[in-house]
């Protein structure tokens, strides 16, 4: 019994411990885990740039199962955490369930669109993103042959791949784009043995420009093409360091900045519909002293009135997801 | 040579090994400089420490139960099914497919029309393996293993190109009916009077695969299948010499154990997230075989083990909440549990049965 009360005692202690910082934000990251190189160590950044600029704490985990996503939301609403950022696509049907029963606790989505009032939902238009690297690659390109090698399988992956095409066509009509996905597993964002293989597959059929769309598997993409001296294109971060000027650069989707922004509204935080796209700099392309050799001033103007174009509205960049289908192959 | 009691057989070495890995995973907290205590204190009133907790709690240990029991049927036939995890996959494509395309009037139809979907489909992906070792001498092991490849893979071809629903980007299922939906232990526990966590997961799958452990006692020890696929098990010539067919048993003892693992499905994919998704089997059909190791094969004891895992499960998902301790530790401290309670057993039972045999010659 009295052990019972000792246990309660210690429960309540946790549950107050928890709950007294108040409003503190919470990040919680995908199965990928924190450190993958890209997608959720992109969002961590964002989170530690807010903590280290504010001087705040803010609760995070790494979610080991499905069942924890609507566990996470739960524990950290009803500890207080406010706002609670997900990096991730997955956490739409946990959240669908959780947001009605906090609406005092806002939430925000990143990568897919959830229409609830407490919840604002961030998606990237990484197709045009893509479709300025597909330019720049088919521009670099002296065999007019250019790589895709992307992560898992998965809708989001053949958007990244559609916009890339077709940024390369637009360059080069003739241009020959050769697709590989690493897997139809998650164990595909981690891959970068088999990233290394396709990549060298991918020069064998004469690519030589290649782009890694695939989190912990393009480290090996990106390896294998500075050891074989062809160029590389990187993917969320700018990637454009790891082999400077084998690099061309790096297709920077700013989920720090997702992040970040979220963080910084803190328990005000805006929602809805929250589009990153080329003109608010959710997306675009790496330029920094690692890759300035690469690219000439002909083709950042190329791309540069491209982007303007985009943004006006003069060029449609198709979007994979929304049909499910690409025009070009 | 005397043995020591069957409590101590059955109570003592599971506990005393708990209890080195407890020790061995306390200081490896104390080592990246947490408090081992509140890690445990957290810990235990995470898991079970309220309705929610044991709601997490018995959630994983229903998934466990279902795949522990899998690997236990062909353990007594002396097979090694490692593709639980495949099983699993098809067994949620099953219930996918019978909760989304048939109209259900009410849940405890669905229920049953869901596990006949999820058991079939589960069995039909041990089947191949089954005959390939019965006919051709396919190693199982081989075979079980790389069937979970190719579930994977099926199973990612089909969300992503033909069940996903045109406008959605995560690669699942549309949500199933609401009639398909099974209750929650809280929808159950209510009308006794009980007051149950609103928000866990465990579901009334708990009770079938309570269910299905009974059904397993039952087939192994009173039934003269069960009896064969025992004496298969011991010895294959043997078998073969009283009139036991080997293919047969290999075969039916597959399938049982295919259906069983496919069935962890209807807590997941229907209890749970009622769609199917990717990640559907969370790892479970690979826990199953150290719930079988550690459960000695028999449903009793896999019932323990899988509350053990469960709360392994839950406790460290507290953990990660609350801690800074990495997922990665997390990981590490589960498999100590396993290390001792499955690998290292004998470490503790040699000394153990040496002690008991000097006891038991002090009173002679």
């Amino acid at each position: 019994m009295t052990f019972m009360k000792k246990l309660l005692g210690a429960t309540t202690a946790l549950v107050v411990g928890a709950g007294a910082a108040i409003a503190e934000p919470a990040l919680i990251f995908d199965l990928g885990g924190k450190f993958d190189k890209s997608f959720n160590e992109m969002a961590f950044t964002g989170a530690k740039r807010w903590a280290d600029e504010t001087g705040n704490s803010f609760r995070e985990i790494e979610l080991q199962s499905e069942a924890q996503r609507e566990q996470a939301l739960r524990r950290f609403a009803e500890a207080g955490a406010n706002p609670i950022v997900m990096a991730g696509f997955a956490f739409a049907s946990a959240l669908e369930t959780v947001a009605d029963e906090y609406p005092d606790t806002k939430f925000a989505i990143i990568d897919m669109v959830v229409d609830k009032p407490n919840v604002r939902s961030v998606v990237f238009n990484e197709h045009e993103g893509s479709y300025l690297v597909g330019m720049m690659a088919a521009q670099a390109s002296k065999s007019g042959t250019v790589g895709f090698i992307g992560g898992m399988d998965i809708p989001l992956i053949r958007k990244f791949a559609c916009g890339y095409v077709q940024g390369a066509k637009a360059v080069n009509p003739n241009a020959t784009v050769i697709q590989n996905m690493t897997g139809t597993t998650p164990a595909a964002w981690n891959d970068p043995v088999k990233g290394s293989e396709l990549t060298k597959a991918q020069i064998a059929q004469g690519a030589d420009v290649v782009y890694a769309a695939a989190g912990g598997t393009g480290v090996g993409v990106l390896q294998t093409a500075a050891d074989e001296g062809i160029l590389s294109i990187g993917v969320d971060s700018n990637q454009n360091y790891m082999h400077p000027g084998k690099v061309l650069t790096s297709m920077m989707k700013r989920v720090d900045n997702a992040v970040y922004d979220a963080f910084t509204q803190g328990e005000n935080l805006e929602t809805g519909f929250n589009v990153m796209g080329l003109s608010n700099g959710g997306v675009g392309y790496a330029m920094d002293d690692n890759n300035a050799s690469l690219v000439s001033a002909d083709m950042q103007a190329a791309v540069d009135a491209a982007a303007a174009a985009i943004g006006a509205g003069e060029i449609t960049v198709h979007d994979y997801m929304s049909d499910n289908s690409c025009p070009v192959e | 040579m005397q043995k020591m009691p069957a409590w101590a057989d059955i109570v003592l070495i599971p506990l005393i090994s708990l209890f080195l890995a407890a020790a061995i995973s306390g200081l490896v907290i104390l080592g990246i400089g947490e408090d081992p205590v509140a890690a445990v204190k957290m810990m235990v009133s995470g898991a079970v420490g309220s309705t929610y907790g044991w709601g997490y709690t018995l959630y994983y240990a229903t998934n466990f139960m279902f795949t522990g029991l899998a690997v236990a049927v062909a353990f007594h036939a002396r097979m090694f099914n490692i593709g639980g995890e495949g099983q699993a996959m098809l067994g949620g494509l099953g219930v996918a497919l019978v909760a989304l395309y048939i109209p259900w009037p009410h849940w405890t139809v669905a229920l049953i029309g869901c596990s006949v979907g999820a058991a079939l489909l589960g069995a039909a992906w041990a089947y191949v393996p089954a005959v390939l070792q019965a006919k051709r001498g396919s190693h199982i092991v081989i075979t079980t293993i790389m069937f979970n490849f190719i579930a994977a893979a099926l199973l990612n071809y089909l969300l992503v190109n033909i069940l996903r629903p045109p406008s959605s980007m995560d690669p699942a299922t549309a949500s199933f009916p609401a009639s398909t939906h099974l209750p929650t232990l809280h929808d159950l526990l209510t009308p006794l009077g009980i007051s149950f966590s609103k928000a866990a997961p465990a579901n009334v799958s708990l009770v079938v695969a309570l269910l299905a452990a009974v059904f397993v006692w039952l087939l192994i020890w009173r039934t003269k299948l069960g009896y064969e696929i025992r004496a298969f098990g011991q010895s294959e010539s043997a078998a073969k010499y009283a009139g036991i067919n080997p293919i047969k048993i290999t075969v039916v003892s597959m399938l049982i154990s295919g259906g069983l693992a496919g069935m962890m499905a209807i807590n997941t994919t229907m209890g749970e997230s009622e769609r199917l998704i990717l990640n559907m089997t969370e790892g479970a059909g690979f826990i199953g075989i150290a719930v079988a190791l550690m459960g000695r094969s028999h449903p009793f004891g896999v019932v323990l083990a899988s509350i053990l895992f469960g709360f392994l499960y839950q406790g460290g998902a507290e953990l990660a909440l609350w801690t800074s301790i990495p997922r990665e530790l997390i990981v590490v401290i589960q498999a100590l549990v396993i290390l001792f309670t499955g690998a290292l057993d004998n470490m503790v039972r040699a000394p153990l049965e040496k002690m008991f045999i000097k006891l038991n010659r002090n009173k002679g």
